[in-house]
């Protein structure tokens, strides 16, 4: 305070400003600066980083020491060969020479490739499907929304459990119905052809109800004028549809798209409380195979190697999505 | 917009129609059967005895109500203990959350201070990390950590996260400044602007980021499965999968379990429908 000479009336600024104040505020911001001011710059400056740093900083230090600082060491843990227990062992790259050989490691990645592959489209269309289905006015939407959302908060170690029961071959539900309606019994998760087709029937069972509320969401923002206008110049209703409600959906689409592909990519829940990965390593995914070989056969390194390799498949997927998003205009975040 | 569609299609529909009610229906009424008599079975069947279940063709609702499934999940394993540290967890990260993120949030909204923006965009870079990518090093940092095999492995994943922050910052950056200038002139501090004046504003934000770590928290498996190996200290997610793998044909003890899991969370759910859909909305339109 007494390091602020430049201003005579400082010391007995504080009643008068408070005397003042009705006037500063209809002024707008001027207040604080000038109460500021009478300190020196860098003090003020340091004092203002405490307080941002004091808010922030809790926060951000668990965020970064629990996703980038732990990225960063898997790094350097994925260039070793290390069972978790004895000391590690630098091997340089060998572990990523491994990674191209390995033959599992395939089979994994085009697992999740065809799981991929069936859930984000079938997810993004019969969400937008039903979100239209949604948003007809006609009775029961509340109902149905909530039937259709209700497995979304069920967690995916449950959904497992309930899925063994419901397609187990010899008792379960599904194989009743299909008896019942003189069809063929099928294996579902135990046959080796199914499993994976049926992991994503089960995912889109668990996650549909989000993209569904997110399409709803997305349909019921889009301004009516609009849809009027459209209808008084003599649009018929494809011709709304097309020209009005999908260059609406496209910055949501392109999120969902984005959202639920990593999503996809990171599947791992459902195959642990399913079929573990088999029948026969038919379901092993990528993320299962990082923590099968961290965890039951104790390859640390060489599972960060894998989660490495992922993460930049991963990392250009998605650049390439939102590059493709920008190209072709859509405001997607 | 609906509503012209709707009736656009009605009028036009309307002289041929045969249906006494909308075709859209057909499609509607199959898939939130589809959605729903899973988990109507999956409680029905929580009430049969493993007797029951195993029967041939199998039966859809039970005879009598036997609660042989629950008695054996809260006798014969520790699920009350699992319930009890389900819920620590999820409480811990819920306030851990609505504190730290709102800080955080509206620091990054508000305050003006050295390294802001950078630290705001290395937060929101975060989210780019998949999760196989820190299992190996995040159960090494628990190990050193002395975290493993106690429930503080399962919560402190959830103390705070960029999705947090960021949901917070957006609502924070939506309120107008006047709010704190006034406050400010009034002789508040910035804690005291952002405790008295802020925070009882940011209701709806505040739910919307407990919904979400509830969800998060509750139904997390990977985290508790990596750290936590001690029965003690199980989540009942945790407890199930295990369950999943050593009692694969008590389906009574499984069914019961599952209820048990998911029940507290439907239950939420229809209660605060609209919080929860204001939820997903946030995430999906502006995540």
């Amino acid at each position: 305070m007494s390091a602020a000479p430049t201003r005579p009336a400082g010391s007995t600024a504080a009643p008068a400003r408070r005397r003042a104040a009705p006037r500063l505020l209809m002024a707008g911001r001027v207040a604080p600066p000038q109460v500021a001011r009478r300190r020196p710059v860098a003090r003020r400056v340091l004092g203002r980083s405490l307080t941002g740093w004091a808010f922030v900083g809790p926060a951000t230090v668990l965020v970064v020491g629990l996703s980038i600082f732990p990225a960063v060491w898997a790094f350097l843990i994925s260039r070793q060969r290390w069972n978790g227990i004895s000391r590690p062992r630098d091997v340089g790259w060998r572990n990523y020479r491994t990674l191209v050989t390995d033959s599992d490691l395939r089979a994994a990645v085009r697992h999740t490739i065809v799981f991929t592959a069936l859930f984000v489209p079938g997810s993004v269309l019969l969400g937008l499907l039903l979100a239209i289905a949604l948003n007809q006015r006609i009775r029961l939407t509340g109902f149905y929304r909530t039937c259709i959302f209700v497995p979304y908060v069920a967690s995916a170690a449950a959904t497992g459990i309930l899925a063994n029961f419901v397609f187990n071959p010899q008792f379960g539900i599904a194989n009743a119905a299909l008896r019942a309606a003189h069809l063929p019994e099928q294996q579902f998760l135990e046959g080796r052809s199914e499993a994976l087709v049926m992991l994503c029937v089960i995912a889109l069972w668990g996650e549909l109800g989000f993209t569904v509320v997110i399409f709803l969401a997305a349909l019921q923002d889009i301004p009516f004028d609009v849809v009027e206008a459209a209808l008084v110049d003599g649009a018929r209703r494809r011709h709304v549809f097309r020209y009005v409600t999908v260059p609406h959906l496209a910055p949501v689409t392109v999120f969902t798209t984005v959202w639920q592909t990593i999503t996809a990519l990171q599947l791992f829940d459902l195959v642990f409380t399913t079929t573990k990965g088999g029948p026969l390593g038919a379901t092993q995914t990528i993320v299962y195979y990082v923590y099968a070989q961290a965890f039951q056969v104790a390859k640390f390194g060489y599972a960060s190697t894998v989660a490495y390799g992922l993460f930049g498949v991963t990392l250009v997927i998605t650049l390439g999505l939102l590059g493709y998003a920008r190209r072709a205009r859509i405001e997607a975040f | 917009m609906a509503a012209d569609l709707g009736r656009a299609g009605a009028r036009r529909a309307g002289r041929r129609r045969r249906l006494p009610f909308s075709p859209w229906h057909l499609l509607l009424m199959p898939v939130a059967l589809l959605f729903t008599l899973p988990l109507v079975q999956m409680v029905l069947t929580s009430f049969m005895d493993d007797a029951e279940i195993n029967k041939f063709p199998p039966r859809f609702i039970p005879s009598a109500l036997h609660l042989t499934g629950y008695t054996k999940l809260f006798t014969q394993a520790p699920a009350l203990r699992w319930l009890l540290n389900t819920i620590i967890v999820a409480l811990v990260s819920v306030t851990a959350h609505l504190i730290l993120c709102s800080l955080a949030g509206y620091g990054f909204a508000r305050l003006r201070f050295f390294g802001r923006n950078v630290g705001f965009v290395i937060v929101i870079a975060t989210v780019m990390i998949p999760i196989q990518l820190l299992m190996v090093p995040t159960y090494i940092l628990f190990s050193r950590l002395g975290l493993i095999d106690t429930i503080a492995a399962a919560f402190v994943p959830w103390l705070a996260s960029a999705f947090g922050i960021f949901l917070m910052r957006q609502f924070f950056l939506s309120l107008p400044a006047e709010l704190e200038d006034a406050a400010r002139i009034d002789g508040c501090g910035t804690f005291g602007v952002f405790w008295r004046v802020i925070l009882p504003l940011a209701k709806p934000a505040l739910a919307t980021l407990t919904i979400f770590t509830l969800l998060g928290s509750w139904n997390d498996l990977i985290w508790p499965l990596i750290a936590i190996s001690d029965q003690r200290s199980y989540t009942i997610q945790l407890g199930l999968a295990t369950f999943q793998g050593t009692r694969h044909t008590q389906w009574s003890l499984l069914m019961s379990g599952n209820v048990v899991a998911t029940m507290p969370l439907i239950v939420a759910f229809l209660l605060l429908q609209r919080q929860f859909v204001a939820t997903m909305t946030f995430s999906g339109l502006k995540g």
